[in-house]
């Protein structure tokens, strides 16, 4: 072990790249410590321990240049005027407290900042600057220096709306827990005895007050109530939102009778009251996870801008305006923006990402090439065939239609209940104000008011926001990012689980590596560390891990052939590894699924690496615990090469497929939900976008959770692959807790409902029950799911 | 008594200035992000560089955060 470098923390090896007495690991990382340095700003190592970020390649090159055109900088500036321009930039690195106190003293590193701000939960760069001083291009390219790399996509030129409803949401919180308070304080000498000392001038002025006050609540504040019980009416359903609404009404015309015909000061503390939890439930219930994108689709993959070749000219133009027939040119490291035909160059593909396959694919001059490839090795020339909309693969995540019927087919629990509840409530109103009707007719109206404002289900309607919203919480806490509150129910009933392979029950980069050939001793291996430490294959980075040692050797005559191999000579002794073509001269045309690296000493065969992917940790406790209680597929794009491995693992009743194209995966899903299964996916990349969106539950494992993932309900952090099965059956948990819950509200209800039918139902009444109920039914729906999770997910 | 009805007149208006005051603060953006401006204020001023720019983001935050107390209790 060697030491950890100052500006990342990662593990330098044995020769650290020195600087000032200070380890770096690389040559990246003490380029920044360096630029830092210079300008004072050596507090961002002091306020949090080496707080830097790594990034493997530091050559921006024209990658920003972009960020020049005139199309860009309009749609990307959220105001400029007279020379003064305001930028937002998404970064999601930025992690901690040196990342802010860094970005918000960029006018340190560059003159031309005026001002820079972070939004942190949304990991956002606000930055103003002066025009004349910095373009666009270069800021984006001054973070970038210091490794705080902008990640601008198709998707974020489109500016979203999203913040706003929130906004509202707390403004109606404020305005209800203003009326709230003061109502509260008008009625407390009605309460309280004494009172009548007051005199009547003064109730009545109290109500009137009250009154005033409480028209914005009924007005703005609880307009959501109103529009959706209108809504779910049409559609002729009867939602939670039809005797909230009701009772509301009644509520304040009752009071507001009271009060203008001077008999009472009616009941407006409890309608503030109960508006007010009302919105605090909405709220709790839909805050979610704001730097996390649930809603990709291919813009936030692809670049906003390519590389055209115009007469032999290149030239940046927006992605939006690439046609049929253009020539564009595709760097190391750069994306294929649409589905073309190579015209220069070797092409060394990349499509994990798109097709799960974990190796580059090697095509030649007039090979085709699919959208959503990443081009690794020297530049590419392309001639566009189809035009980026209807590339393949971006018809395919673009099948989004499916994804809206389910929410809408979705009958949750509440609304089930309410419907009883509702005609159960009305019928009781009705029958007590028949029956004074006939006894006592002065109260058979009071009566028939208080069973509806009694009734009103406000307890009930707070469960699930804050049962739902505090098991999203608890799983936000552990790893596990729900889009929304409403995936924990469709969770709980799923009864089908499709799994992808690469990427998703296995691990993405780490392999299972096996020698097989002469026993190799350690100087031979470190002289392959050595050697393969110069390529930056994925499989050259694995044997690159799995080898132990640190002390390399010096390699001469290194030379890399794309998709062949790699060679090179240690001490006079002449090495090649890769393919068995490269090797050993023969014909790759063995029966081995597996993926095979040969290796050559001075003239010598030595024999091969086996690599296969490593499955994840605790993968077969998953499969164990979800094993008898749901249906298990395995649906894989890879080859049969682990079809022994698989059929142990997930047993002989579950399904595996191989070889499956995107759009298998998508019509599978289809057919098993044609069937009447629940199903839930579980995958990783963009080949399983199409299958994630057709699911009811669609699940992303992600090693980086801010970085893309394809649109889908959860995202689960690939570290916490192990408690799968915890958090699937944590949502019956809270499902359980709903139950009680609604139990709970119940007896309140009927104890209420027993005064209101009396004609018994006075404000004071009214203004002790309703608070009480609302806030015992949330107390334990919220303490009795972290007291549940505690021990459900204890290691 | 009828100094009371002054008084709670007197009061609403207090208390609705408070609540305008949390409108604002709302709708230019202080709650969007709860984390940063509780690093921001342990930052020290760099003694070379004047970076003043900071300094009056630092103290609106502070403000409202006062502001959003009160008026909830104001009353």
């Amino acid at each position: 072990m060697g030491l950890p470098c100052i500006h990342c923390g990662e593990d330098c090896g044995k020769h650290p790249v020195m600087w000032n007495d200070k380890p770096f690991c690389c040559n990246g990382c003490k380029t920044v410590y360096q630029i830092l340095n210079q300008n004072e700003m050596k507090q961002y190592y002091e306020i949090e321990k080496m707080p830097g970020i790594k990034v493997e390649t530091h050559d921006v090159g024209d990658k920003y240049a972009f960020l020049d055109l005139d199309e860009v900088k309009e749609k990307l500036l959220d105001f400029s005027d007279s020379g003064t321009g305001k930028v937002t930039f998404f970064v999601p690195v930025i992690h901690c407290a040196s990342c802010i106190w860094l970005l918000e003293n960029l006018n340190t590193l560059h003159t031309g900042i005026i001002h820079s701000s972070v939004n942190f939960p949304k990991k956002e760069v606000y930055i103003t600057f002066k025009e004349d001083e910095i373009s666009l291009r270069q800021i984006a390219e001054l973070l970038a220096s210091i490794h705080y790399v902008p990640e601008i996509t198709l998707d974020s030129l489109d500016k979203d709306k999203k913040g706003k409803s929130d906004k509202t949401l707390i403004i109606k919180i404020g305005i209800t827990g203003f009326v709230l308070m003061n109502v509260m304080f008008y009625n407390i000498p009605e309460y309280l005895p004494g009172g009548e000392f007051l005199g009547k001038k003064f109730t009545e002025f109290f109500g009137w007050m009250s009154l005033i006050l409480s028209i914005p609540v009924i007005a703005y504040c609880s307009n959501d109530y109103f529009l959706s019980a209108i809504k779910s009416l049409k559609h002729k359903i009867i939602s939670i939102d039809l005797p909230i609404a009701l009772g509301i009404t009644t509520l304040f015309l009752q009071s507001a009778y009271d009060v203008i015909s001077g008999t009472g000061i009616g009941y407006l503390d409890s309608l503030a009251g109960l508006v007010f939890f009302l919105l605090v439930g909405k709220w709790y219930q839909g805050k979610t996870y704001q730097a996390l994108s649930f809603e990709r689709d291919y813009k936030s993959y692809f670049p906003i801008a390519v590389t055209r070749i115009n007469n032999g000219k290149e030239e940046v133009i927006l992605l939006e305006k690439l046609q049929a027939g253009d020539h564009i040119l595709v760097r190391n490291m750069e994306l294929i923006p649409a589905d073309s035909v190579i015209v220069k160059g070797d092409g060394n593909i990349d499509y994990s990402f798109v097709t799960g396959e974990s190796l580059p694919v090697l095509k030649h001059s007039g090979d085709n090439v699919f959208a959503g490839g990443r081009q690794i090795g020297s530049a590419i020339e392309l001639e566009i065939n189809k035009e980026v909309e209807q590339s393949y693969l971006t018809q395919l995540w673009n099948q989004e239609s499916s994804s809206e019927k389910s929410e809408s087919k979705l009958n949750d629990l509440v609304n089930k209940i309410s419907q009883y509840f509702t005609a159960i409530v009305l019928s009781i109103a009705a029958a007590a104000g028949i029956y004074w009707l006939f006894n006592d007719p002065s109260i058979a109206l009071f009566a028939f008011t208080s069973v509806l404002i009694v009734a009103c289900p406000c307890a009930l309607a707070l469960t699930v926001p804050f049962t739902f919203g505090s098991t999203m919480r608890q799983f936000g806490r552990k790893g596990f990012y729900l889009k929304k509150t409403e995936v924990i129910e469709r969770l709980n009933k799923v009864t089908t689980i499709v799994f992808d392979k690469t990427g998703t029950i296995t691990h993405s980069k780490a392999m299972k590596i096996e020698f097989i050939g002469d026993s190799l001793d350690e100087e031979k291996l470190l002289m392959i560390k050595s050697l393969v430490r110069h390529s930056t294959h994925p499989l050259s980075a694995a044997l690159f891990q799995n080898i132990e040692g640190e002390n390399f050797y010096e390699v001469n005559n290194y030379i890399e052939i794309p998709a062949m191999g790699i060679s090179g000579e240690i001490n006079g002794v002449k090495i090649n590894i890769g393919s068995r073509k490269f090797v050993t001269g023969k014909d790759d045309n063995s029966e081995s699924l597996k993926t095979e690296v040969f290796v050559y000493f001075s003239g010598k065969i030595l024999g091969h690496f086996e690599m296969e992917n490593r499955y994840r940790e605790g993968l077969p406790e998953v499969i164990q615990s979800l094993k008898d209680k749901y249906d298990l597929h395995l649906i894989t794009g890879d080859n049969e090469s682990e079809k022994e491995n698989l059929k142990s693992l997930f047993g002989d009743k579950a399904t595996i497929r191989f070889n499956r194209s995107p759009t298998d995966k998508l019509e599978y899903i289809k057919k098993l939900k044609e069937r009447g299964k629940t199903v839930l996916m579980i995958g990783d990349g963009l080949n399983d976008a199409g299958a994630l969106n057709e699911s009811d539950v669609g699940i992303t494992i992600a090693d980086d959770i801010y970085h893309f993932s394809p649109a889908c309900d959860a995202i689960l952090e690939s570290k916490r692959f192990k408690d799968l099965h915890k958090f699937i059956k944590f949502t019956n948990t809270s499902l359980n807790i709903v139950k009680v819950s609604f139990l709970i509200s119940f007896l309140y209800n009927v104890f209420g409902i027993y005064f209101a039918v009396a004609g018994l139902l006075t404000p004071v009444f009214a203004a002790i029950l309703m608070p009480i109920s609302s806030i015992s039914v949330v107390a334990f729906a919220t303490f009795s799911i972290s007291f549940f999770s505690k021990s459900a997910f204890k290691e | 008594m009828s100094i009371i009805f002054l008084l709670i007149i007197i009061g609403v208006i207090v208390a609705g200035l408070f609540l305008a005051g949390f409108i604002w603060s709302v709708k230019s953006g202080q709650y969007e992000d709860s984390y940063s401006p509780s690093v921001r204020i342990l930052f020290d001023d760099h003694k070379e560089s004047g970076n003043t720019d900071t300094k009056p983001n630092e103290n609106k935050n502070r403000d409202n955060k006062n502001k959003n107390n009160n008026s909830k209790d104001s009353n």
